[in-house]
C-alpha cells in the first residue's frame, strides 16, 4: 500500500512541475488534471472514497475543462511568454522557500511528532457506516452550521460573477 | 448527538438580519432603477441599524449555539458592533462616490452587507472551519468590491493582487488549520486547548507548523510587514469608500480573529512567538511609516500609514496582557474611526477632481473649511495628540508595553510617531497654509460637500474626539470584554 503512495505522490509531483514547465498552457492544464487523478488516488488509499469522487468530478472534471475553454479562446501564438523564467528575485525567492521546505520536511521527521486522539470516527468506524452516509449524517448534525453557512459563500461568488460578466452599467 | 434548535440560531441574529437585508437589497436592486439609488443605501443602513440593535440586546444574554461553537461574548458582540458601525459609515460615504463614478451596481451595498457578516461568523465562532468560511466571504466580497470599477485598469489590478495575494494566504490558512487537526484531532478552539494542554503537546512540531501557518495567513489579513505588500495597490486601486472599510472593519477583523484564536486560545510556550511578533512589530511601524513617508499620493500615504497602524497594535499583540489585548480592542476601534474618515475626505470631490496627490489639498482651508477642519481633526488623532482617540489609544498600548517592562519597543514605536507627524501634518500644511487656485473652467458647485457624506465624517469626527475625552466607556467595555476571553 506505502509503495503506491509514494507511487501517485511522486507522479503528482512530477506533474505539478510540468504545470509549471511547460512551456504550452495547455499542456500545462493537462498536467495538472493528471495531478488531480493522482490526489484522487491518494484519497483512496485514506479511506475517503468520497472526496476522491468529487475530486475526479469537481476538479479534473469540471474546473479543468472550464480552465481548458479559457486557454483555447484566448489562444495566442506566443507561448513563449507564460515559460518560466528564472532571474536574480524569483533565484531568492526559491532559495527562501527552499529553506523553509526543509524547515517543514525535517519537522516531519521529529521524533515528538505526534498525531491527535482519532476522534469519534476512526477508520473502522467509517468502513462500517460508509463514508458517503457518514457525511451525510454528520453534514446535517454536528457541521450544519458551516454547511449552511458555505451557502453565503456560495451567493457572494454568484453576484461577483453576474458583476463581472454583465455587459452594460444601467 | 442533539439536534441543533431554534435557539441555536439566538446568538446568530443579528447575521440573521443583516442577510435579510441583504435579501431585500438585492431585490430592490431589481425593482428601483437608477434614480432611486437612494432607497437601497437608506434600506442598507436599516438593515445595519436594526442588527446593531440586536447586539446590544444580547449583551448580556451570554447565549451561545451550535454545541457552542457560535457564542455572543462581550468581545464579539463589541467587535460586531464595530463591523456595524463601519459599515454605516462606509455607507454613509458610498452613494456620492458610486455617482460620481458611474458605479451603478446594487449589488455594491449587498457586498458590503455580507462581507460585514463574514466578519461577524470570524469574529463570534470558536469553530476553525466557520472562522474559515467567514474569514472567505468577507475576502470574496472584498475582492468584488475592490475590482466594481471595472473599466479602471488600476481597479483592475488591484482587484487580481488582492485574489491572488488572498487565496494564497487562504491556502496558508488551511494548511495551518488541518496540521492542527492532524495534531489534537479537533477543529475546535476549546478542544484544541484542552488536547495542547497535555504534556509534551505544545513542542509538537505539528501543532508548531500549524500554528506558524495560520500566523502567516492572518498576517496577510491584517497587513503586517513581511506580507503588507499587497496594502498600497489594493488601498489605492480600490473605490475608495472601499478603502475605507478594508482598512478599517477587515484589520480589526483579522485582529479579532489573531486575538480569539491565537492570544487566548491557543495556548503556545510564550516565549518561541514572542520573539517572531515583536520583529513584526518593530518591522511593521517603521517599514510603514518609512513609506509612508516617501509617497506623494494622499491614498497611498494612508494605506502604508494603515500598515503602521497595524504595526502599533502588534507591539500589543506581544504584550499580550489583558491591558494589552483591551488595548487592541479601544485601538481597533479609535484607527477603525479616523481611518475611515481619512479615507472619506478623499471621496468627496474638490473642482470636479476627486483628490489624490497632496497638491489636490491645497486651498481647502478657503473653499472647503468645514472639509478641511475635520480632515484636521483625523489627521491630528492619526499622529496620537491628545484630545483625540488616537492618544488614548497609543497612550494604552504603550503604558500596558511600559508595565511589562518592554522599554525599548515602546520607544521604537514612539520614535515611528514621532516619524509620522512630518506626512500627517504635511495634508494639514496643504489644507491650510497652501493657496489652492480654481483650475480653468472649474465652477465652484454650491452643493458640492453632499449631506449623506458629510453628515458621516462629522460623526466620525465627533467619535474620534469623544473617545479623546471620555475614553472611559469605551475602555470598561474593552476591558470587560477582554475578562469574558480568560
Amino acid at each position: 500500500m506505502i509503495v503506491f503512495f509514494y507511487l501517485f505522490a511522486l507522479i503528482s509531483l512530477i506533474l505539478a512541475l510540468g504545470v509549471l514547465v511547460f512551456k504550452n498552457p495547455i499542456h500545462s492544464a493537462l498536467s495538472l488534471v493528471g495531478t488531480f487523478f493522482c490526489l484522487a488516488a491518494i484519497y483512496v488509499m485514506l479511506n475517503a472514497e468520497f472526496v476522491a469522487v468529487i475530486q475526479v468530478l469537481v476538479y479534473a472534471g469540471a474546473i479543468m475543462v472550464l480552465f481548458l475553454f479559457v486557454l483555447m479562446l484566448l489562444s495566442t501564438k506566443d507561448n513563449d511568454q507564460y515559460a518560466l523564467k528564472l532571474n536574480v528575485s524569483r533565484g531568492l525567492a526559491v532559495a527562501i522557500t527552499g529553506v523553509l521546505m526543509i524547515q517543514v520536511l525535517t519537522a516531519f521527521m521529529d521524533p515528538t511528532l505526534r498525531f491527535g486522539e482519532p476522534g469519534a470516527y476512526p477508520v473502522e468506524r467509517i468502513q462500517e457506516i460508509g463514508s458517503i452516509a457518514l457525511i451525510g449524517q454528520l453534514l446535517f448534525t454536528e457541521f450544519v452550521l458551516p454547511f449552511e453557512v458555505i451557502s453565503i459563500l456560495l451567493l457572494v461568488a454568484v453576484i461577483g460573477a453576474v458583476i463581472i460578466a454583465k455587459r452594460r452599467v444601467p | 448527538m442533539a439536534f441543533v434548535t431554534t435557539t441555536d440560531l439566538i446568538p446568530l441574529i443579528p447575521e440573521l438580519i443583516l442577510l435579510g437585508a441583504a435579501f431585500v437589497v438585492l431585490l430592490l436592486d431589481l425593482f428601483a432603477p437608477g434614480s432611486q439609488r437612494t432607497t437601497l443605501a437608506v434600506t442598507t443602513i436599516v438593515g445595519f441599524v436594526i442588527a446593531l440593535v440586536a447586539e446590544i440586546q444580547l449583551l448580556d444574554s451570554g447565549a451561545t449555539g451550535f454545541y457552542g461553537t457560535i457564542v455572543a461574548d462581550g468581545f464579539s458582540i463589541l467587535f460586531e458592533s464595530l463591523y456595524l458601525v463601519i459599515g454605516i459609515l462606509t455607507v454613509l460615504l458610498s452613494l456620492h462616490y458610486l455617482d460620481d463614478h458611474g458605479i451603478g451596481f446594487g449589488e455594491y451595498y449587498v457586498l458590503l452587507i455580507t462581507a460585514v457578516v463574514g466578519m461577524m461568523f470570524m469574529t463570534s465562532s470558536l469553530e476553525l472551519l466557520v472562522i474559515f468560511i467567514g474569514l472567505e466571504i468577507m475576502s470574496i466580497s472584498s475582492y468584488i468590491l475592490v475590482g466594481i470599477r471595472r473599466r479602471v485598469p488600476e481597479s483592475n489590478e488591484a482587484a487580481l493582487k488582492y485574489l491572488l495575494l488572498g487565496a494564497f494566504s487562504t491556502g496558508f490558512l488551511l494548511y495551518g488549520i488541518s496540521l492542527l487537526y492532524g495534531a489534537t484531532g479537533s477543529i475546535r478552539i476549546p478542544e484544541i486547548v484542552v488536547a495542547l494542554q497535555e504534556p509534551g503537546a505544545l513542542n509538537n512540531p505539528l501543532a508548531i507548523i500549524g500554528v506558524a501557518l495560520i500566523i502567516i495567513a492572518m498576517g496577510f489579513k491584517v497587513a503586517v510587514v513581511p506580507f503588507h505588500m499587497w496594502t498600497p495597490d489594493v488601498y489605492s486601486g480600490a473605490p475608495t469608500p472601499v478603502t475605507a472599510f478594508l482598512s478599517a472593519a477587515a484589520k480589526a477583523a483579522g485582529f479579532a480573529m489573531f486575538v480569539r484564536v491565537l492570544l487566548t486560545g491557543i495556548p503556545l510556550e510564550a516565549e518561541l512567538w514572542k520573539d517572531l511578533f515583536w520583529a513584526i512589530a518593530v518591522l511593521t511601524m517603521t517599514v510603514g511609516n518609512v513609506m509612508a513617508l516617501m509617497q506623494n499620493s494622499v491614498k497611498r500615504m494612508l494605506a502604508y500609514s494603515s500598515v503602521a497602524h497595524a504595526g502599533y497594535i502588534m507591539v500589543a499583540v506581544v504584550v499580550g496582557t489583558p491591558a494589552a489585548l483591551s488595548s487592541v480592542i479601544f485601538y481597533s476601534c479609535a484607527y477603525a474611526v479616523m481611518g475611515t474618515g481619512a479615507f472619506g475626505i478623499l471621496t468627496v470631490r474638490h473642482f470636479g477632481k476627486t483628490p489624490d496627490s497632496y497638491d489636490d489639498l491645497a486651498g481647502y482651508a478657503r473653499y472647503k473649511p468645514c472639509l478641511a477642519f475635520l480632515m484636521s481633526v483625523f489627521m491630528l488623532s492619526l499622529i496620537g495628540l491628545p484630545l483625540t482617540g488616537g492618544f488614548i489609544g497609543k497612550l494604552q498600548i504603550f503604558q500596558a508595553a511600559l508595565e511589562e517592562g518592554w522599554v525599548w519597543l515602546t520607544v521604537i514605536g514612539l520614535l515611528n510617531s514621532a516619524l509620522s507627524v512630518y506626512y500627517y501634518l504635511r495634508v494639514v500644511v496643504c489644507l491650510y497654509m497652501r493657496e489652492g487656485s480654481v483650475p480653468d473652467g472649474a465652477v465652484l458647485e454650491v452643493a458640492e460637500s453632499p449631506g449623506f457624506a458629510l453628515t458621516g465624517l462629522v460623526g466620525a469626527a465627533s467619535v474620534v474626539v469623544y473617545l479623546g475625552v471620555f475614553p472611559q466607556t469605551l475602555l470598561e467595555l474593552a476591558a470587560s470584554s477582554v475578562s469574558t476571553l480568560f
